[in-house]
C-alpha cells in the first residue's frame, strides 16, 4: 500500500477549511453556518491524520476522535440554541441577531 | 506684687471668653467687661508702683508660664517680659482700655450686638497686652495676630452692610501683608540667631553683626514692614481711614491710641537692631517724615469727621517713626503715651457729637455745636489744642517739641526732617482748627437728639485732664525710660537749641490757629475760591483721596488678583485630566464600531487576523 | 494584643451594625459609634502608659505584634505603634467619633451598609497606620479604597458617580504604581540578599542602584501623592467634595490625606533618603506652587465644600513642604500641621455641613448674613475660617510656622514664598466668612442654630485647635517617641 504523500492531505484539508470558511462568512442562515465549522473542523481533522500517517503515529487519529467528540458537543448545543432562537424570533437569519454589538 | 503680672493679659482675656461662651443680659456683659479691665489696670498699676519702688535686677523682670513648645532648636516659652519700655505700654494700654470701655458701655447701650461688642474689645486688649509684655517674638506675634484679628472683627462690627466688612477685610488684608513680613523677618532672626527671645535675640545680634551689616539690615528692614503695616504708614497707611467704618469707641481704642502705636513699639523693642542697620533707621524716619506730610494734607480735605481724626493718627504716628528714626527713642514713646490720651479723646469727644447728631458723620453739617454740648466741646478743645500743640499747657505740645528737636538734634537728625517736622505741626494746626471751627462754631445746622451721660462724660473728662498733665512728666519719664531706651544724641555742634526749636513750633502752631481761623470761619468764601480754582480741584481730589493710592492699589493688586482667581476657577490642571479622559472616551467610540453585533463579520476578522500572523511567522 | 483589638473591633463594629440596621437603626448608629469610642479609649490607655517615658533599648515600639502570614512570601501580620503613629491613630479615632455622630441624622438610606462602610475605611486607615510589613500595608490602603467608592456613589449627591469614578481611578492607579514599586522592592532585595520580605525594617537596609532607587520611590510617591493630595494630582478632591456627604468629607480630606503624610514619613524617607534629597528640591517647589495655586482657587470657588477642598490642598501643600524640605523643625511641623489641618478642615466641613442641613444648599450665592439668623453657627464657623487662615494661638498656626522656619533655614527663597500662602489663605477665609455669614440676610433665612450635639462636637474640635495652639507640648514629647524610629529626620 503505498501511502498518501502528506502534501495532498494537507492540501484536502486546506481545501475544506477553506471551503467551510467560505459558507461560514458568505451564508446568512445560521443552519449552514453550523454545517461550515463541521466542515471546517472536518479540514483540521483531516490534516491531523495526514500528519499522523507521515510520522506513522497513532496520535493524528487520536486528535481526530477528540475533534468528533467535540463537533458532535458543538453540534447538540448549537442545534439545541437554534431551536430556540427560531422559537423565538421566527427566522435564521445571522444579520438579524446582533444585539451584543458593544 | 510682680507675681501679679500675668493676670494683666489674662484677666481681659477670661471675662472675653465668658461673654463670648455664655448669654447675658446687658447690666452683667457691661459689668463684666468693663471690671475685667478695671482689674486690669489696677493691677498694672501695682505692678507699675513696685516695679518703681523696688526695681528688680537690670530693670527687667520676666515671668515664664509655661513652655509653649518643644521642636528642638526652637522652643520658646509663654513668658511676660517687664522692662520701662514695656511696662508704660502696659499702664497707659490697660487704663485708657478701661476708659473706653467705660464710654462704651453707654454709646453701644443700643446695639443688639453687646456682648459680642465686649468680647471683642475684651479679646482685643488681652491680646495688645500679651503684645506688649511677650518675651520672645513668637508671643509677640501671637498677640499681633490678636489685635489685628480683632481690628477686623470690630471694623465689621456692623456686619449687615457689607461696606463695614470689606472694610475689614482690606484692614486685616492689608496689615498682614505687613504681618507677613515680619514672619519671614522672624525666619531669618532665628536662622542668623537661633533664638526668638527677644533680649537674646538683642544681645547676640549686636555681639554677632557688625554696623551695617546686610543681615541687621534685612532683618531690621522686615520688621519695619511688619510696623509699617501694623501702624498705618507709608505705602501700606491705606486701611486705616477705611477702618473708621467700626462703632467709633472703637476707633478712639484701636485705631488711634494702642494697636496702631504696635509698629512704634515693635521698633522701640528692637531698637538694637536699627542701630546696626543705620540705612534701615533712616528709612524708618523718611518714612515717617513722608507719611505725616501726606496724611496732614490729606487730613484737610475729609469732609468726615472720622476720616480726619484717622488722617491726623496716621500723620501723629509719622511723628513717632521720626523719632525712632532719628534715635529719639524716649521722645516716640513719649509722644505715643500723650497722643493715647488725646487721639483716644478726640475719638471719644467726636463719638459723643456723631451720637448727638443721629449718627451725622459730616463736618459741614454739623457747627455751632459747642453751645448745646459744652463738656464735649470743651474737651475736644483741650484734645485738639493738645493735637496741634498748644505751647507750654497741653501734654502734645512738649512731646511733638520734643520730637521736633530729636529730628534736628538726635543721632541721625538733619535740617531737611526737621523742616518736615515743622511743615507737619503747621499741617496739624490748619487741621485740628479747621474740624473745630466747622464742628463747634458758627451756625448750627443739625439738631442735637441725644445728651451725653456720666459713663460717656468722666472719660473724656480725665483724659482732658490727662492731655494736659501728661506733658509734664517729661522728666520724670526721660529718665526711667532711659534706663532701657537711651537718646542718642547728634555728635558736634547744633545749630538751634531745643528752646528755639520749641519757639518756632510754637509760632507756626500759632498761624496755623489763625489760618484756620480766617478759611474757615471768616472768610468760608475765600476757601471755596481757591479749592474750586482748577489748581485747588486736582489737589483736592488728590488729597481727598489718599493720593489716589486705594486707586492704584486696586489697578495694580485687586484687580488683577481678582481677574486671575475668577479666570482659574475650573481649575486649569482639571482641564488636563479631562482631557485624557476625553480622549480614552474617544478611543472607546472608534473600538467599539468594530463590535458590531455581526456573526459574520466577527469571523471575517478572526480569519484575517490568523492570515496576518501566520504571514507574519512565514515571511519575517 | 492591643493593636489587634483595635482592628478587630472596628471590623465586627461595623459587621454588627451592618446587621442589626435590619431591625433598629438606632441601634446600628450606636453600635457604630461604641466600637469607635472603645477603640479612642483602648488608645488613650495605651498612650497614657507610655506617656513620656523615653524608648527603653531593644523594643522601639511602644507595642508589637508580629505573626507570620504567608511564610513562603515572607509576608507577617506584623503591626507596631510608635509615637508619631500613636498620635495619627488618635487623631483618626475621634474623626471617626465625629464622622459617626453627624451622619446621625445626615443619612438615612442603607444605614447599616453605611456605617460597615465607615468602620471598614477607618480600619483601613488604623491598618496603614499600623502596618510595619509592606504587603499588609499595601492591603490595608487598598482597602480604603472600596469602601470609600460606596460611600462617595451611594451616599453623595447629583454627581456623585462622576466623582466615585474619578477618586476612584486616581487612587487606584496611583496604588497600582506603589504594588509595583513595592515588588521592585521585594526582589530587589531578594536579589541582594537571598531573601524574600516585605518587612519594613529589613527593607530599610535594602541596597539599591540609585537608579533604581528613584523610580521606586517614585511608585511610592504616587500613590501617597494623588492620596495627601498633591499639586498637580489634586484634582478629584474638589469635584469628590464637591458631591459627597458631610462625613465622607472629612473622612477623605482629613483621614486620608494623614495617612499619606504618614507614609511619606514612615515609608518613604527612611527607605530611599538618598533619592529623596535628590527629588526634594522639585518636590517643595511644588508644594510652593500647589499652595498659592489652591489658595487663589479657593478665592472663587462657589461651592463651600469645593472651596473647603481647595484650602485643605493648600494646607497640606505645607505638609508636604514641611516632609521633603529635610529639616527636622519643619517636619515635626508638618505633622502638627497635619493634626491641625485634620481638625479644622473638618470642622469647616462640618460647618458646612450643618449649614448645607438647614439651607439645603452648598452654594455661597444662596447664603449670606447668617449672622442674624444663627449667630452660634456662624461664630464657630469664623473661629475655623480663622485657624485656617493660620491665625496664631490655633493649631494651624504652630504646625505651618514651623514648617515655614524649617524650610527657611534650608532655602530661603522657598520659605519667603510659602509665607505669602499664608497671606492668601486669609483672601477665602475672610471672603467666606463674608459671603456666608456677613451682610444682609437678603434670603431671609430662618434657621435653627447649633443643636446641641453639633454644639459638643465643635466645641470639642475648637477646644483641641485652642489647644495645639497654645500648649502642644505634649504632642511634641509623643512624638520624640518616634524618633528612633525615623532615623534620618530628626537631625
Amino acid at each position: 500500500m503505498t501511502a498518501i504523500p502528506m502534501a495532498d492531505g494537507l492540501i484536502l484539508g486546506a481545501i475544506l477549511f477553506s471551503l467551510g470558511l467560505a459558507g461560514l462568512l458568505l451564508r446568512r442562515n445560521l443552519l449552514f453556518i453550523l454545517v461550515s465549522i463541521e466542515i471546517m473542523l472536518n479540514g483540521a481533522g483531516v490534516a491531523f491524520v495526514a500528519a499522523g500517517s507521515r510520522w506513522g503515529q497513532p496520535d493524528g487519529e487520536v486528535l481526530f476522535l477528540f475533534i468528533l467528540a467535540a463537533a458532535a458537543a458543538e453540534v447538540s448545543v448549537g442545534l439545541a440554541l437554534l431551536l430556540r432562537y427560531f422559537h423565538r424570533r421566527q427566522t435564521l437569519d445571522a444579520e438579524s441577531m446582533s444585539e451584543t454589538r458593544g | 506684687m510682680l507675681r501679679l503680672l500675668w493676670l494683666v493679659p489674662a484677666l481681659p482675656f477670661a471675662s472675653s471668653l465668658v461673654l463670648a461662651l455664655v448669654r447675658l443680659p446687658r447690666r452683667a456683659v457691661a459689668w463684666i467687661a468693663t471690671s475685667s479691665i478695671a482689674a486690669s489696670t489696677i493691677i498694672s498699676l501695682l505692678v507699675a508702683g513696685s516695679f518703681l519702688s523696688t526695681p528688680p535686677a537690670a530693670f527687667a523682670y520676666t515671668e515664664a508660664l509655661w513652655r509653649w513648645f518643644d521642636a528642638g532648636s526652637l522652643h520658646p516659652e509663654i513668658a511676660l517680659y517687664l522692662d520701662p519700655l514695656s511696662l508704660i505700654m502696659m499702664v497707659v494700654v490697660a487704663f485708657v482700655s478701661f476708659l473706653i470701655h467705660l464710654y462704651s458701655t453707654e454709646f453701644m447701650s443700643g446695639d443688639d450686638g453687646y456682648n459680642r461688642f465686649f468680647a471683642y474689645m475684651n479679646l482685643f486688649v488681652a491680646s495688645m497686652l500679651t503684645l506688649v509684655l511677650a518675651d520672645n517674638l513668637l508671643l509677640l506675634y501671637l498677640g499681633w495676630e490678636g489685635v489685628g484679628l480683632c481690628s477686623y472683627l470690630l471694623i465689621g462690627f456692623w456686619y449687615r452692610d457689607s461696606d463695614n466688612g470689606r472694610a475689614g477685610r482690606k484692614a486685616f488684608i492689608v496689615t498682614r501683608v505687613g504681618d507677613t513680613a515680619l514672619m519671614i523677618g522672624l525666619f531669618l532672626l532665628f536662622h542668623r540667631l537661633g533664638t526668638l527671645n527677644i533680649q537674646e535675640l538683642m544681645r547676640r545680634a549686636s555681639e554677632q553683626w557688625p554696623i551695617g551689616s546686610s543681615a541687621a539690615l534685612a532683618a531690621a528692614l522686615l520688621l519695619l514692614g511688619g510696623a509699617i503695616g501694623k501702624s498705618a504708614q507709608l505705602p501700606l497707611q491705606t486701611w486705616l481711614p477705611d477702618a473708621m467704618a467700626g462703632p467709633t469707641p472703637v476707633s478712639a481704642l484701636i485705631h488711634a491710641a494702642t494697636m496702631v502705636t504696635a509698629g512704634v513699639y515693635l521698633i522701640a523693642r528692637t531698637h538694637v537692631l536699627y542701630a546696626l542697620a543705620p540705612q534701615a533707621q533712616f528709612a524708618v524716619a523718611v518714612i515717617g517724615a513722608a507719611t505725616l506730610l501726606m496724611a496732614g494734607f490729606s487730613a484737610l480735605t475729609q469732609h468726615d469727621l472720622k476720616r480726619v481724626l484717622a488722617y491726623s493718627t496716621i500723620s501723629q504716628i509719622g511723628y513717632m517713626f521720626l523719632a525712632l528714626g532719628v534715635g529719639a527713642w524716649p521722645a516716640a514713646i513719649f509722644h505715643f503715651m500723650t497722643h493715647a490720651f488725646f487721639k483716644a479723646l478726640l475719638f471719644l469727644g467726636a463719638g459723643i457729637v456723631i451720637k448727638s447728631l443721629n449718627d451725622e458723620h459730616d463736618i459741614f453739617r454739623m457747627g455751632g455745636l459747642r453751645k448745646h454740648l459744652p463738656v464735649a466741646f470743651w474737651t475736644f478743645l483741650i484734645a485738639g489744642c493738645s493735637l496741634a500743640g498748644l505751647p507750654l499747657i497741653t501734654a502734645g505740645a512738649f512731646s511733638k517739641d520734643w520730637i521736633l528737636w530729636g529730628a534736628y538734634g538726635a543721632a541721625n537728625g538733619s535740617t531737611g526732617l526737621w523742616v518736615a517736622a515743622l511743615t507737619g505741626v503747621l499741617l496739624t494746626s490748619l487741621y485740628t482748627f479747621r474740624m473745630i471751627f466747622l464742628v463747634f462754631f458758627g451756625e448750627q445746622h443739625s439738631q442735637v437728639t441725644y445728651r451725653p451721660g456720666n459713663a460717656m462724660l468722666i472719660p473724656c473728662l480725665v483724659l482732658a485732664f490727662l492731655s494736659i498733665v501728661g506733658g509734664y512728666m517729661k522728666a520724670p519719664f526721660a529718665s526711667f525710660l532711659g534706663t532701657s531706651l537711651p537718646w542718642n544724641s547728634k555728635v558736634g555742634a547744633i545749630p538751634i537749641g531745643e528752646t528755639a526749636s520749641g519757639g518756632i513750633a510754637a509760632a507756626v502752631f500759632f498761624l496755623g490757629v489763625y489760618l484756620a481761623y480766617v478759611l474757615f470761619l471768616r472768610k468760608p468764601n475765600l476757601t471755596m475760591a481757591v479749592a474750586s480754582s482748577r489748581a485747588g480741584r486736582v489737589l483736592h481730589s488728590l488729597w481727598s483721596s489718599d493720593w489716589a493710592m486705594d486707586w492704584l492699589y486696586d489697578r495694580l493688586f485687586v484687580r488683577p488678583l481678582v481677574w486671575l482667581a475668577n479666570s482659574g476657577k475650573s481649575d486649569l490642571i482639571d482641564g488636563f485630566y479631562s482631557g485624557v479622559a476625553w480622549l480614552n472616551k474617544t478611543a472607546w467610540r472608534g473600538a467599539s464600531r468594530t463590535q458590531s453585533g455581526r456573526l459574520r463579520w466577527y469571523a471575517a476578522g478572526i480569519a484575517a487576523g490568523s492570515i496576518v500572523l501566520i504571514a507574519v511567522v512565514l515571511f519575517l | 494584643m492591643t493593636l489587634v483589638w483595635l482592628l478587630i473591633v472596628l471590623i465586627a463594629g461595623g459587621i454588627l451594625s451592618g446587621l442589626f440596621a435590619r431591625w433598629h437603626l438606632g441601634l446600628s448608629r450606636w453600635i457604630a459609634l461604641a466600637a469607635v469610642t472603645f477603640d479612642l479609649i483602648l488608645t488613650l490607655i495605651l498612650a497614657a502608659r507610655d506617656f513620656g517615658t523615653a524608648h527603653p533599648v531593644g523594643n522601639q515600639w511602644l507595642e508589637e505584634v508580629n505573626w507570620s502570614w504567608i511564610p513562603q512570601s515572607g509576608i507577617h501580620f506584623h503591626l507596631g505603634i510608635d509615637g508619631l503613629s500613636l498620635l495619627l491613630v488618635l487623631l483618626t479615632l475621634f474623626l471617626g467619633i465625629v464622622a459617626v455622630v453627624i451622619s446621625w441624622t445626615e443619612i438615612t438610606t442603607a444605614v447599616g451598609i453605611y456605617h460597615f462602610n465607615l468602620m471598614l475605611i477607618l480600619a483601613g486607615i488604623l491598618g496603614v497606620l499600623l502596618a510595619l510589613d509592606l504587603f499588609l500595608f499595601y492591603f490595608s490602603w487598598e482597602l480604603m479604597l472600596v469602601p470609600m467608592y460606596f460611600l462617595i456613589s451611594i451616599w453623595g449627591r447629583e454627581r456623585r458617580a462622576y466623582a466615585a469614578i474619578k477618586f476612584f481611578l486616581f487612587t487606584q492607579l496611583s496604588g497600582l504604581l506603589m504594588l509595583i514599586a513595592i515588588l521592585a522592592l521585594y526582589f530587589a532585595h531578594h536579589r541582594a540578599t537571598g531573601v524574600y520580605t516585605f518587612e519594613y525594617q529589613e527593607l530599610l537596609g535594602a541596597q539599591l542602584s540609585p537608579h533604581a532607587a528613584m523610580w521606586i520611590m517614585l511608585g511610592f510617591f504616587a500613590a501617597f501623592a494623588v492620596k495627601l493630595p498633591m499639586f498637580p494630582f489634586h484634582t478629584w478632591l474638589p469635584d469628590v467634595c464637591a458631591e459627597a456627604s458631610t462625613a465622607t468629607n472629612l473622612v477623605l480630606a482629613s483621614l486620608m490625606a494623614a495617612t499619606a503624610a504618614y507614609a511619606m514619613i514612615r515609608f518613604l524617607l527612611p527607605l530611599f533618603p538618598d533619592a529623596i534629597r535628590t527629588a526634594g528640591p522639585a518636590v517643595t517647589v511644588l508644594a510652593v506652587i500647589g499652595i498659592l495655586y489652591s489658595a487663589i482657587l479657593a478665592f472663587s470657588q462657589t461651592n463651600l465644600m469645593r472651596l473647603i477642598a481647595y484650602a485643605s490642598i493648600g494646607h497640606l501643600g505645607f505638609v508636604l513642604l514641611g516632609i521633603f524640605s529635610g529639616n527636622s523643625l519643619a517636619l515635626r511641623g508638618a505633622v502638627v500641621t497635619v493634626i491641625a489641618h485634620g481638625i479644622s478642615i473638618g470642622a469647616l466641613f462640618l460647618v458646612a455641613g450643618a449649614l448645607e442641613g438647614r439651607t439645603h444648599t452648598r452654594e455661597i450665592g444662596a447664603m449670606g448674613g447668617l449672622w442674624d439668623t444663627v449667630p452660634r453657627l456662624s461664630g464657630v464657623g469664623l473661629f475655623f475660617a480663622l485657624a485656617a487662615l493660620g491665625l496664631p494661638g490655633m493649631g494651624d498656626f504652630i504646625g505651618e510656622f514651623l514648617i515655614l522656619i524649617g524650610t527657611y533655614q534650608v532655602h530661603f527663597v522657598t520659605a519667603a514664598v510659602a509665607a505669602c500662602g499664608v497671606l492668601a489663605a486669609t483672601f477665602y477665609a475672610l471672603r467666606f466668612v463674608q459671603y456666608v455669614f456677613q451682610g444682609s440676610n437678603s434670603h431671609l433665612w430662618h434657621l435653627p442654630d447649633l443643636s446641641p450635639r453639633e454644639g459638643l462636637l465643635l466645641g470639642a474640635m475648637m477646644v483641641l485647635l485652642l489647644w495645639l495652639g497654645l500648649y502642644p507640648q505634649p504632642v511634641f514629647q509623643t512624638l520624640a517617641q518616634a524618633a528612633n524610629h525615623v532615623p534620618t529626620l530628626w537631625r
